[in-house]
């Protein structure tokens, strides 16, 4: 086969999409437009443990247009069958099922109405009684459940026998996902038959729970889902919101669309969970890290535990060869956390890489130096070569283009004006995650090409990449191709989450436009009046929609044209990608991060004036909206350093802050030089198409940096997320 | 929201006559119907006056500005006369909200907003503000951004507005017209201390339309400026912030006006640190001397004790600022 040129892939395309998003014609989960469709509102508890005792419901339901009101005292019996899949271990919240009130904002009733006025309104007449109990949602002090250890050498001797020792503790803070469309489904019963309009971040992801909960087959249940408005995890699960605008359908007899509002999404969908992390590490004088020793533990909920990959970098990310790690789940009167942004891996390197500052300011050996003096040469692990870890050059890179070497290591040494000015640098990583994955490519007699996979395009870009890839093995123009996801009735792809999409999706995308190209190639040598009859399939390639003989690219034809004399109307493959089983490598992504802060050390306020990333990430399909991944990575992680935080009120377990004036994301004032630079690079160890993900990684890395600048700055150390005005005065 | 009637009302007398019937104005809703969707507002008549003739921004012959209620907050702040006149009243409205905020909202509709607290606004936490008689979730919740100023046991909550710091600096009076005829009421008590009633939260009397807001004339030149402390650099209401205007003649100060935000249950004028400034030379000394006082008084809660030597260091800031050193 001979290799297609590059034209498509690595040129900077604007989102394919993008049109559509900015004139308003995208539909998200409801703005389908669904004949007969009414409206449901969600009632919340607003108590956090405890018992339903009453529910009046007469207001609501006689109020105009009011249908009807379901609470667990009228809801049908659901069957909630477990499933293997990926939802956590526990005994998930089961809408309206029984009277049981297991964290503040849980669903108590839905309202359905023919006008969402109507069914907002009517909601909060919806008068609920309770029995409430004292709830317990401060991790503060609280010992946990084990639910992971690790250990190699033997970190306690080591520890004791290091030259400098660290003892710290990290309190990181609750973020939200925060997405910008709130979640959101439209629910329409055809007898048997259910369609979900859904927001997701898979569209299987959602029908797999809607079968277990109402026992129907796969093939009764068909979720869509082309266009999310962002993610960043929360659409990783399907939340209860989903069963009961379903239920609520069926009850009805209705198409119902039901929308959370913003302050519902502090409360069903998901959170980071709260750290606490103590961090242990030893060194000799060298800076040669001699021990490390995790004891991270996170918040759950009461119901389910929850695992997020907060034990990987402590293994590997540097080359130490006495580890000992402790993982614990705090379980709590809340709601289950999900997956975001650098799940795991963003809240160990905020404890890691602030350490290792503080390391390298005690020893007086520069911080890229000190990270480049502990780079492993094989993974510490598990022994295993890497794909590619380039790490050591994004260091190089990052401290030229950043100019690291003008940098004073003194902290407090940098004024401009009433602000102190610092820089900081941290690593980041972030495993490369593979999932299997199937595409369908259709090719048409007129020269353009339909591709479509049931993955989904929260915001990266998905649309746009996989269409460049397939462009590009067809042959084709980036106009003559569409590419078409988030569709139960699509060839299955995993979730877009972990950064696997392009990876995954994109291998098999690859695999289904070369076998298209290939089916094309070999019809034409195959036939006699073809101008490429007799050649070796393997000397053809396809330019501009034209088969040709690579090295006499005269001796050719179009599609077009072969399509016609042969009757053909289109040609289509199946393609997929299945990750290697037992690879032999240690893959991840790898990025070095600097950030530059000025800090008005008297008013406590810290702004970021630069921040400049180099990743290792393999190969970039689509440079432009990789960019968006990067900056909008960066942009997380200016507020998960600086601004976000979920606020709980623990003595009656409300969330505080639920709204987006009172939980602070970055606005555009607060960013300013922004830079990601990719090495040049093209990973085939990982997978077929050289990539190693980048969605996560962008974030990982990017709080300690902010922090460790903030201590240059000021010579203040803060282990604590966010770092607020009051810390610094 | 609860269902409510709207009319739209023309000239200034048909208002008020709607007002006096227990309608509820409505200028650029920009926070009372936020407000109305949480439910925490349920009024039944809405009376929008946003067409009234009340839109003029003009110097007053004895040197002082008055500020029509229904300018915009994005017109007052780029007003020539009160960018000329009054550099802290702009800056204070466009360190505020948002530019789409600002376009639509209003200055009597700015005084007149209510509480950030969030405990205010979630209609199922206690609030005496809200629910006179229910208690006050955030005296020993979560108290980070509420006042140390000004309380008491029934609410903590700041008064959000900007603007308000400027005019409680520079001692605007508020010109209201009701069923009995106008009035005006200085701009130091036309916002209310929660005290035991802190549903009260202007002296206002049913019916009664702000009209205009007005500047006194105050000895020239006068600097001014405000200062805004806060976690991110825009959109965000002030933890702490700072008004402060001063007439320096022969080297000393003749008029000192300063107020802060942020810190009290209203826009809190900051009389002891004016006394220290006045008939005193600037100097940074004096700065820190005159800031030292800002706080006198201040109770701080369980999370916001940081702010009495924030509230300090930001007036002295904005002495420095506006008042320079020689
Ligand atoms: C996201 C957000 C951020 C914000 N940030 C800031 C900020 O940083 N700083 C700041 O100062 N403000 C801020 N605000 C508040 C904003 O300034 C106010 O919403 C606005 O000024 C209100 O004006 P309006 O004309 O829209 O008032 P409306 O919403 O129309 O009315 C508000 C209240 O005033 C009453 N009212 C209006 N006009 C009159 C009148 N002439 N006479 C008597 N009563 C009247 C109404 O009855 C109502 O009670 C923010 C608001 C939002 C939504």
């Amino acid at each position: 086969m001979s290799p297609q040129p590059q034209k498509a892939v690595g040129s900077p395309l604007s989102r394919v999409e993008g049109r559509l998003k900015v004139t308003g014609r995208a539909d998200y989960a409801v703005d389908h437009d669904i004949p007969g469709a009414v409206h449901a509102v969600v009632v919340d508890s607003s108590i956090a443990l405890g018992r339903i005792t009453g529910m009046d419901t007469s207001a609501a339901e006689s109020y105009p247009g009011v249908l009807k009101v379901i609470t667990h005292l009228n809801a049908p019996r659901l069957v909630y069958r477990d499933y293997p899949g990926t939802n956590p271990r526990g005994r998930r919240l089961r809408a309206f099922q029984d009277d049981q009130v297991l964290f503040f904002g849980q669903p108590v009733a839905v309202v359905v109405a023919t006008t969402i006025e109507a069914a907002q309104h009517a909601a909060s007449l919806v008068e609920v009684s309770y029995e409430s109990r004292q709830s317990t949602t401060d991790l503060t002090g609280r010992p946990g459940n084990v639910i992971g250890n690790y250990a190699r050498g033997d970190a306690e001797a080591a520890f004791a026998a290091a030259d400098v020792r660290l003892e710290r503790r990290f309190d990181l803070a609750r973020n939200h996902h925060n997405p910008l469309e709130p979640h959101a489904t439209t629910a329409r019963w055809d007898g048997e038959k259910l369609t979900l309009w859904d927001k997701t971040q898979g569209v299987n992801l959602t029908r797999n729970e809607v079968c277990a909960v109402f026992d129907i087959p796969p093939e009764n249940v068909r979720v869509i889902s082309p266009f999310v408005g962002g993610g960043f995890g929360s659409g990783l699960r399907t939340w209860p919101h989903v069963i009961i605008a379903a239920l609520a359908a069926r009850e009805v007899g209705l198409p119902v669309k039901l929308a959370l509002s913003r302050r519902q999404m502090y409360f069903t969908v998901g959170h980071r969970p709260r750290y606490d992390y103590r961090l242990r590490l030893g060194a000799d004088r060298g800076g040669r890290v001699t021990a490390m020793l995790h004891e991270p533990s996170y918040e759950t909920s009461n119901h389910e535990s929850f695992w997020e990959a907060t034990l990987a970098l402590g293994q590997m990310l540097y080359n130490v060869p006495n580890v000992s790690q402790v993982l614990r789940n705090v379980p709590l009167d809340i709601n289950t956390p999900l997956w975001m942004r650098g799940p795991g891996y963003s809240s160990t390197a905020f404890c890691i890489e602030v350490a290792m500052d503080e390391l390298a300011h005690e020893l007086g050996v520069d911080p890229v130096e000190l990270r480049l003096r502990n780079e492993p040469t094989r993974d510490p692990s598990t022994g295993q070569a890497f794909s590619t870890r380039r790490l050591t050059e994004c260091f190089r890179t990052g401290a030229r283009e950043f100019g690291w070497s003008r940098r004073n290591p003194k902290p407090r040494s940098t004024r401009d004006g009433d602000w102190l000015i610092g820089t900081g640098v941290a690593t980041g990583c972030y495993d490369t995650w593979l999932g299997q994955a199937q595409a369908h490519a259709r090719l048409d007699a007129n020269g353009t090409a339909a591709v479509q996979s049931a993955t989904s395009d929260a915001g990266p870009g998905t649309y746009t990449s996989m269409t460049q890839l397939a462009a590009d093995a067809l042959g084709l123009a980036v106009r003559e191709v569409e590419f078409r996801l988030g569709d139960t009735t699509m060839p299955v792809a995993p979730p877009q989450g972990s950064s696997q999409t392009m990876a995954s999706v994109g291998s098999a995308v690859q695999d289904t436009c070369d076998k298209l190209r290939q089916q094309a190639i070999r019809l034409a040598v195959g036939d006699q009046r073809s101008p490429l009859h007799g050649v070796n399939p393997d000397d053809v390639v396809v330019i501009g929609g034209r088969l040709q003989v690579k090295d006499k690219p005269a001796r050719g034809e179009t599609y077009r044209q072969l399509f016609a004399r042969n009757n053909l109307t289109h040609l289509e493959a199946n393609g997929s990608y299945t990750p290697q089983a037992d690879s032999p490598y240690s893959m991840y992504g790898y990025s070095a991060v600097f950030a530059e802060v000025g800090v008005d050390a008297r008013l406590g306020l810290v702004r970021v004036r630069r921040i400049l990333s180099v990743f290792d990430v393999g190969r970039v399909i689509s440079p432009k909206l990789a960019d968006s991944q990067a900056l909008g990575g960066m942009i997380g992680g200016i507020g998960m350093a600086l601004l976000e935080h979920t606020v709980t009120d623990h003595r009656d377990g409300r969330i505080v802050n639920a709204n987006l004036a009172d939980y602070l994301v970055p606005v555009n004032a607060d960013i300013r030089d922004l830079r990601a630079i990719y090495l040049d690079g093209d990973d085939r160890r990982a997978d077929p198409i050289g990539v190693k993900g980048l969605a996560e990684l962008v974030k990982v890395g990017v709080a300690p940096a902010i922090a460790n600048a903030v201590f240059h700055a000021t010579g203040r150390r803060v282990h604590e997320l966010p770092i607020t005005a009051e810390a610094l005065l | 929201m609860y269902p409510f009637s709207y009319t739209k009302v023309s000239d200034v007398p048909a208002a008020v006559k709607a007002g006096s019937d227990g309608g509820r104005y409505i200028a650029g809703g920009t926070t009372l119907v936020d407000l109305m969707r949480e439910t925490v507002e349920r009024p039944g008549a809405l009376v929008d006056i946003s067409a009234l003739p009340l839109r003029d921004i003009a110097a007053t012959k004895g040197g002082g500005l008055r500020i029509g209620a229904l300018a915009r907050m994005a017109e007052v702040a780029a007003h020539p006369t009160v960018r000329a006149l009054y550099p802290v009243i702009s800056q204070a409205l466009e360190l505020s909200a948002s530019p789409q905020l600002r376009n639509m909202a209003s200055i009597g509709g700015n005084i007149m907003q209510r509480p950030r607290c969030t405990y205010f606004r979630d209609v199922t936490a206690a609030c005496n503000r809200r629910e006179p008689g229910s208690g006050c979730a955030a005296r020993e919740g979560f108290n980070r951004t509420h006042a140390i100023l000004g309380t008491s046991d029934h609410c903590v909550a700041t008064h959000p507005s900007d603007a308000a710091v400027a005019f409680a600096a520079l001692e605007a009076t508020v010109h209201l017209l009701g069923p009995g005829g106008e009035r005006t009421v200085g701009f130091a008590d036309f916002l209310l201390r929660p005290g035991a009633t802190p549903q009260r939260e202007q002296n206002l009397r049913p019916g009664e339309l702000i009209t205009a807001v007005e500047i006194p004339s105050h000895p020239r030149p006068l600097r001014s400026g405000y200062l805004k402390v806060r976690d991110r650099q825009s959109y965000e209401f002030a933890l702490i912030s700072a008004a402060v205007a001063l007439h320096v003649r022969g080297g000393v100060i003749q008029t000192a006006k300063v107020a802060a935000g942020g810190v009290g249950t209203v826009s809190w004028k900051l009389s002891a640190v004016e006394r220290r400034l006045i008939g005193q030379r600037p100097s940074e000394a004096l700065w820190t001397q005159a800031a030292e006082v800002a706080a006198e008084g201040a109770q701080p809660l369980t999370h916001n004790g940081f702010k009495v030597e924030l509230l300090k260091r930001t007036v002295e800031r904005q002495l420095r600022v506006v008042g320079g050193t020689r």
